[in-house]
């Protein structure tokens, strides 16, 4: 295994951002999933089960309601990688439901642009 | 692995989520314009980029690496329950295109914002959305003390093609920053060979 003060020294060389986002995701720095920053993420559940990780404990109660993942990670302060790995566990288990957008290639018709500009003027 | 049962009655319906990314120089605007136009304060959140050392460090056999944090803005405009907009300001340093192309992936189209004092710190951007296909404006940024140029000095300096829009604004006002969005969008209905319904007189 690694000695103990070549862990130090890595910790030391990237201390801040870095450390955190391995203490979170146990280690696994790598996601299954690349979703989509945009990607819409709702629990599936009122509340988070006992026995998931504290982090994925807050994300379950975040996305009560539907929430991109851009904004869970906000929300979260953690970086977009760190999120997509809480997420594996959390869609594995069938906790967080994720709705990938829209490729722009093939979005319906003309309703979705009318929507937003109509959308936009209304603010 | 324990499946647990969903505790929600029936799948409910998820929006919508389009995007809509701001691009330009380093200090053009793009967080004042994302926030300008946004619901609330524009959020951040971030993208570890690890790259990879040259060689091994012998002493801990792990092979040394590097990262960078790359910081990002968006704000959220919902316009209905099926529908929301999300605004992505892009990195300010252009050379993060591992963020730029997850950015891009998806996105509607681009605002590339210009500042006339500094015009060439906008070419990457321009470059970037003509090579990627992905339909963009330029808005150019009125700052107070910058010298107005006529929208075709922009457009010939920047060597635009002729049906790219080009407009200008103020990316501190919502009215502004909203009109904007609204050429954009109009622009890729074009593109795709769509039409706006007529909309009603008197807005
Ligand atoms: N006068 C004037 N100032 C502006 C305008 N837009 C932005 N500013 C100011 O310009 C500065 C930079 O604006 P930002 O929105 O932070 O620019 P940015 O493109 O997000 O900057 P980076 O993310 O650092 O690349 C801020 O102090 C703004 O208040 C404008 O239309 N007119
Ligand atoms: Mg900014």
């Amino acid at each position: 295994m690694t000695k103990p003060d070549a862990d130090q020294r890595w910790i030391d060389e990237d201390a801040g951002p870095v450390v955190r986002p391995y203490a979170v995701t146990g280690g696994r720095a790598k996601a299954k999933n690349y979703f989509n920053v945009v990607a819409i993420l709702i629990a599936t559940r009122s509340a988070p089960p006992a026995d998931v990780a504290p982090e994925q404990a807050k994300l379950i109660m975040l996305c009560q309601r539907p929430l991109a993942l851009a904004e869970c990670a906000a929300h979260l302060g953690l970086p977009l990688g760190t999120v997509r790995v809480l997420l594996d566990g959390l869609i594995d288990r069938g906790l967080v439901r994720v709705n990938e957008p829209h490729q722009a290639a093939n979005l319906p018709d003309d309703s979705v642009f009318e929507a937003l500009i109509n959308g936009l003027r209304a603010l | 692995m324990d499946y647990v049962h969903s505790d929600r009655e029936g799948q409910m319906p998820l929006p919508t989520a389009v995007k809509i990314l701001v691009a330009g120089g380093f200090g053009v605007g793009k967080t004042t314009m994302v926030g300008a136009v946004s619901e609330s304060k524009p959020l951040q959140t971030e993208e570890v980029l690890t790259e990879r050392g040259i060689g091994i460090d012998n002493t801990s056999g792990v092979e040394a690496k590097s990262t960078t944090t790359v910081a990002m803005d968006f704000g959220r405009i919902t316009v209905s329950d099926d529908l929301v907009l999300y605004l992505f300001g892009t990195p300010g340093q252009d050379r993060f295109w591992f963020v730029w192309d997850e950015l891009s992936f998806g996105a509607l189209g681009a605002v590339v914002l210009a500042d006339t004092r500094r015009l060439a710190d906008c070419f990457p951007s321009i470059d970037y959305f003509e090579r990627r296909g992905l339909p963009f404006v330029v808005a150019v940024n009125c700052f107070d003390n910058a010298r107005r140029y006529g929208l075709e000095e922009v457009r010939r300096a920047l060597d635009l093609d002729p049906d790219v829009p080009v407009m200008l604004c103020d990316a501190r006002k919502r009215q502004s920053s909203k009109e904007v969005l609204i050429g954009l969008l109009e622009h890729v209905m074009k593109g795709r060979g769509l039409t706006r319904t007529p909309q009603p007189v008197g807005h």
